[in-house]
């Protein structure tokens, strides 16, 4: 007997391998967790179901296969509460929606104060959040110190922990499961998953976009729906649209597996350290973008060895942890560092990009409010603040300091 | 690490300059006159290629010149540098 006919079969796979069909309703473009939730979105509360979700590589293999996993709300300005906190609470009921393991854990978010102006900074936000009816706190040291002890609170570190933000009911999940969930519960609804289709070209006719170009043949559409993160710039200019975003390399890393050390997420804006430990006992980290527009996937090593530098003074027992892979994803950075969502210059177009270092934790949230938007030809209350426009009208939603680089 | 071939200086770490963005960018002869939409693509679009992308770099730890790259997004690769305002 062989060795392989005594291993078992592969297992049933979760997704169906569809074929493009020549037309559709809608047609989300980018096959990540953003574009699988709003996909599923259409056709669970909008009872649009022929949607095709195109997909350049591999299902989730973009930035949903790179970021840290963080969730959280607590953002400074109303209009960023309101789509986040819409979004956590869609995360706290997301495993029964999709009938799937998601492994959302609420193990709370620190975002560590280290010297007078971050304290300003912080309390500001607690006030800001505490108003919007957000669960943030303000700790000091003392505190923070019995909530992780691995954390050096003592004034001996470069960079003092003199107090932070917390947020209880923040934390991280399994990014991978929320894009299986998302894909297998969207394609039950009859939505199409085609991986491996890349767009090369649009088709207009005055105001309106009817059909795309793709590496599988072209496919017509009632309504198109951008969701393509780091590439929404080059999308949108084969429609002729420019966007305001910047597309850098954002890295992270993990470490070997651990033991349980850290049961909470623990940010430092200041020194752009964020840190959780995975189920599994790998430490994951995000470290800063690359300054320079880039779209190789690959971020420069100093960004990663100043990173270290400041994470092991934190953490003094991080410093014999070995380092077992870093990569990058591309983020699409707009000037307030929020996310534009709504209508582009066409009758039937629509973009979701511009979340930039921070797309994950609004997934659930933003595929509920863009499907919204599509579906109704309109934005959803929670989408309207975010409108392109706004960088015409000035009415920008600056959250540099809620966002900074550890988003 | 990205290599940046200055010209004053020959090749270096990317540590040792700033970034200045796009190149290319000139302040409006007559800011006034623009409306509001022309107003914001001076502020807040600029070009952002998957590819050959021309940008501002400052050296900043060597020279303190400003100079162009003609830089390639995906690969790094750096085709032209020139000295000259922006």
């Amino acid at each position: 007997m062989t060795i392989s006919a005594r291993l078992p079969g592969h297992p049933e796979f979760l997704w169906r391998e569809d074929e493009p069909k020549a037309s559709y309703d809608v047609v989300v473009v980018g096959g990540g967790g953003h574009g699988l939730a709003t996909a599923y979105y259409l056709a669970k509360n909008h009872g649009i179901t022929n949607v095709a979700v195109l997909e350049k590589g591999w299902l989730a293999g973009g930035n949903m296969a790179r970021n840290t996993t963080i969730i959280r709300s607590n953002y400074l300005w109303d209009e960023s509460a309101g789509i986040y906190e819409h979004s956590l609470r869609l995360w706290e009921s997301l495993e029964e929606e999709l009938d799937t393991q998601v492994m959302f854990s609420q193990r709370g978010v620190l975002n560590l104060a280290h010297n007078l102006s971050d304290i300003r900074e912080g309390k500001r936000r607690v006030n800001a959040n505490q108003l919007n009816g957000l669960d943030a706190q303000w700790l000091d040291a003392q505190e923070i110190g019995k909530l992780v002890p691995i954390l050096d609170v003592t004034d001996r570190p470069r960079h003092p922990v003199l107090g932070g933000t917390f947020q209880p009911r923040a934390g991280i999940a399994k990014h991978d499961y929320v894009a299986w969930g998302f894909a297998r519960a969207a394609q039950a609804l009859g939505v199409d998953i085609i991986q491996h289709c890349e767009v090369t070209g649009f088709q207009t006719s005055g105001d309106r976009v009817t059909g795309v170009s793709t590496t599988r043949g072209d496919i017509s559409f009632g309504r198109l729906a951008l969701s393509a993160a780091g590439h929404s710039g080059v999308l949108a200019g084969q429609l002729g649209v420019r966007l305001p975003l910047q597309s850098h390399p954002l890295q992270a890393l993990v470490s070997e597996l651990l033991e349980q050390v850290l049961d909470t997420v623990v940010m430092s804006n200041a020194v752009h350290v964020y840190v959780s430990q995975a189920h599994k006992g790998e430490l994951v980290m995000g470290a800063g973008v690359d300054a320079h527009v880039g779209y190789g996937q690959r971020g420069s090593f100093h960004v990663i060895e100043e990173q270290m530098a400041a994470a092991v003074e934190l953490f003094p027992i991080f410093a014999r942890a070995h380092v077992l892979r870093t990569w990058a994803g591309i983020v699409d950075v707009t000037p307030d560092a929020s996310p534009i969502i709504g209508h582009l210059p066409f009758e039937n177009a629509y973009v979701n990009c511009g979340w930039g270092t921070g797309g994950f934790k609004a997934t659930p949230g933003v595929g509920s409010v863009y499907a919204d938007t599509v579906a109704h030809e309109r934005p959803h209350p929670l989408a309207a603040p975010f409108a392109l426009d706004r960088f015409t009208t000035g009415r920008l939603i600056d959250e540099h300091g809620a966002a900074a680089v550890a988003h | 690490m990205l290599r940046i071939p200055c010209p004053h200086c020959g090749e270096r770490d990317a540590t040792e300059f700033h970034y200045g963005a796009a190149a290319g960018v000139d302040y409006p002869t007559d800011p006034a006159a623009l409306t509001d939409g022309e107003w914001a693509a001076y502020l807040f679009v600029r070009a952002n290629p998957r590819g050959w992308f021309r940008e501002r770099w400052f050296h900043a730890a060597g020279c303190r010149l400003w100079f162009h790259v003609e830089r390639h997004t995906v690969t790094d690769q750096v085709r032209t540098v020139r000295e000259g305002a922006a």
